[in-house]
């Protein structure tokens, strides 16, 4: 899950990060106020959305006035931010920050995530901040420090120390770094963080460090043990049929071609949707329906298939394990009745009971190709989509 | 031969009365699993599908000697129960349970590596060697007992791995879904390390997805260490970067991770890729008519 910029700040400041101060407003005769209150003569607006790039994209402005700061207001809440991380439709912006202007004498980068290879959190810092950091890391990688943190051990001062060399910070700077670690990987811990970019990190005209940004992620698995940030969640923020999808356990992600896909397990789905694409055809979308793909599972996602209007056919590949494929045909069945299906259909039972299963398709009103083979089915439906 | 379960192994089932659990454990022990008692902490003392119910490892270690334990606890209690696994002297565990928090597994892993316990999953379909033991979810029917080893990342895709060696008469001798979370008890290094040395694996099946370098990793062991043909799917050739595709560990990021760089290192190393889902059990045939 994604927190806004100014929700991820909110952390920073409760683990006595440097973080400028700041208002959040949703309606833009609010930032009259919100100027007041933040103080000072000049103030950075910036639209909350969950991507980057929005500083290039119009999204982020510094201005000298309040009636500045509500032009900018008026002019973005409720309308959508295209940059170069978002799709073409862009992200909704339903909330501004306004914050006090920040000098900036040196740009930074730092972040954190889980490693899988060293099985421990990996800060990554460089002295290149304010970019994007892959190309750094192609083009100079000796600007750029990979420091492991033992979550039961928590950050040492020793790996601060490190890391503000390759920053390049000075010995007071330095001492400002090792607190601010040991503070990030509590906070990283702590709030079961998945991901925390801070892009960048900055050093002010008073040789202070700052946090200019804050990008957070938390690890979905452990948003039950999280409640004060589960209820940060922004849902306007999703693709609305994946945030459909997943109010109903299914596991859903739009694609561009037109053949939509309903499978049993992540891999599986997957699988399917190469498959497709092996034989010529271009998948719709990702969608797992579990392992416990239930009648009214199978109606759902059916539902945010169809909704996609591209999607000239369905292929529904199940691979019957804990679940029995005659149930599955049956959940076929009164979808496609409940649902109103007017698109053709192919069905592949594979495994338990599929045979059955296969004999229950084949009593439907409407025309489901019952095609026992995944090569054969997927073959079929990618030419039905023709 | 097979690898990490047979007949003669000791089954604890932890979360033992729970639904899955119940489901679970009795089609394993209508296979043919040892399962020797179960536990749900406050139930002790009860009979659960004619197996004593526990409250602690413990007691269970103390009253039926399990060697090996199944887990179907709930997510939040999963640390727990594999901690409390490995620290009573079980050997092999195998959490089916999905959606383990990533820092939970970072402590568990650290801990099952220094006690020297094997941990399947989490977030995985389990193990079964056909004709033997069945330590899981997968479906029994599709296994027949044979030459080939498999190891997956993915459940359903694992039994599309079955059937199709099932289907040309080759059969299996042990399957092992490792799961799909990015920090999984065991690689596939570590199973392939097994299946190498385990006499009746003829050829080996290596299922993998997007996300994460264990695929590459994989690879290159394979070509220092392995001598047994090894054919390999990659899942999400047609996945879009940033995504992520179901399993938590399956998402492409910052360009890494993708199918097409796991492809060619697999194929650099000798691996025989198999070109579309569809064709895996013709792979194998193909690679061992060869040797």
């Amino acid at each position: 899950m994604n927190l806004h910029e100014f929700q991820g700040k909110a952390l920073f400041a409760k683990y006595d990060l440097p973080v400028s101060n700041g208002k959040v407003i949703y309606e833009a005769e609010d930032a009259l106020k919100a100027c007041r209150d933040v103080g000072g003569s000049k103030w950075v607006v910036k639209a909350q959305v969950h991507a980057g790039g929005r500083g290039k994209s119009g999204g982020v402005k510094l201005v000298d006035s309040p009636d500045d700061a509500i032009e900018f207001a008026k002019s973005w809440l409720g309308k959508r931010l295209i940059t170069y991380q978002t799709d073409s439709n862009g992200q909704l912006v339903n909330s501004i920050l306004i914050e006090e202007c920040t000098d900036i004498a040196k740009e930074l980068y730092l972040s954190a995530v889980i490693d899988r290879d060293s099985q421990r959190v990996v800060f990554i810092g460089s002295s290149e901040g304010g970019v994007n950091i892959e190309e750094v890391a192609k083009k100079t990688p000796e600007k750029i420090i990979y420091e492991a943190i033992d979550p039961l051990c928590g950050a040492q001062p020793f790996q601060a120390r490190k890391i503000s060399k390759v920053l390049g910070l000075n010995a007071e700077q330095t001492k400002q770094f090792t607190p601010m670690l040991k503070n990030l990987m509590k906070l990283f811990v702590e709030k079961d963080l998945s991901l925390l970019e801070i892009n960048p990190l900055v050093i002010t005209n008073g040789g202070n460090l700052h946090c200019l940004d804050a990008k957070v992620n938390i690890d979905s698995n452990a948003i039950f043990r999280q409640p004060e940030i589960a209820e940060m969640h922004d849902a306007s923020q999703e693709d609305p049929r994946e945030a459909e999808a997943a109010k109903n356990d299914l596991s859903y992600v739009s694609l561009d071609g037109n053949i939509g896909c309903m499978v049993n397990g992540a891999g599986l789905a997957m699988g399917t949707m190469d498959t497709i694409k092996f034989f010529g055809g271009n998948p719709a979308n990702f969608l797992d329906v579990g392992g416990t793909a239930t009648q009214e599972r199978v109606s759902k996602a059916f539902k945010i298939i169809l909704d996609d209007p591209e999607v000239k056919v369905v292929l529904v590949n199940i691979f019957g394990g804990i679940v029995r494929c005659d149930l599955i045909a049956e959940g076929v069945l009164a979808a496609i009745e409940e649902v109103g299906v007017e698109i053709p259909v192919v069905v592949r039972l594979e495994g338990n009971n599929s045979d059955i299963g296969s004999e229950i398709l084949s009593r439907a009103e409407i025309k489901i190709e019952s095609i026992n083979n995944l090569a054969d089915a997927a073959k079929k439906a990618v030419e039905l989509a023709k | 031969m097979s690898i990490l379960v047979d007949k003669e192994t000791r089954v604890v089932v932890q979360g033992f009365t729970g639904s899955q659990a119940t489901l679970h454990s009795e089609q394993a022990i209508e296979y043919g699993t040892n399962i020797v008692g179960g536990i749900t902490p406050g139930k002790g003392g009860q009979t659960h599908l004619g197996k004593p119910v526990f409250d602690t490892m413990e007691e269970a270690k103390k009253s039926v000697n399990p060697n090996a334990s199944l887990i179907f606890v709930p997510a939040p209690f999963c640390k727990d129960s594999i901690l409390e696994a490995a620290e009573s002297g079980i050997e092999l565990i195998i959490c089916i349970t999905e959606g383990v928090p990533t820092l939970d597994m970072l402590d568990v892993k650290k801990r099952v590596d220094e006690l020297g316990v094997t941990l399947i999953g989490p977030n995985c379909p389990g193990l079964i060697t056909p004709g033997e033991a069945k330590l899981g979810i997968m479906p029994a029917n599709i296994h027949v007992p044979g030459s080939v080893g498999i190891i997956s990342r993915s459940g359903t895709l694992t039994y599309e791995a079955v059937k199709q060696t099932t289907d040309i008469g080759l059969g299996q001798s042990s399957c092992v879904g490792i799961g799909g979370d990015p920090i999984p008890g065991s690689s596939f290094i570590d199973i392939l390390k097994l299946f190498q040395e385990d006499p009746q694996t003829e050829a080996i099946v290596m299922v993998g997805e997007i996300g994460g370098t264990a695929e590459e990793d994989a690879a290159e062991y394979i070509k220092q260490n392995i001598t047994k043909p090894v054919v390999s799917y990659i899942a999400g050739q047609t996945a879009p970067e940033g995504k992520r595709m179901g399993h938590a560990g399956a998402i492409i990021a910052g360009g890494k991770g993708t199918a097409a760089d796991k492809i060619k290192k697999l194929k650099e190393c000798g691996v025989h890729v198999a070109d579309s889902l569809v064709d895996i059990g013709s792979k194998v045939s193909e690679v061992l008519s060869k040797n």
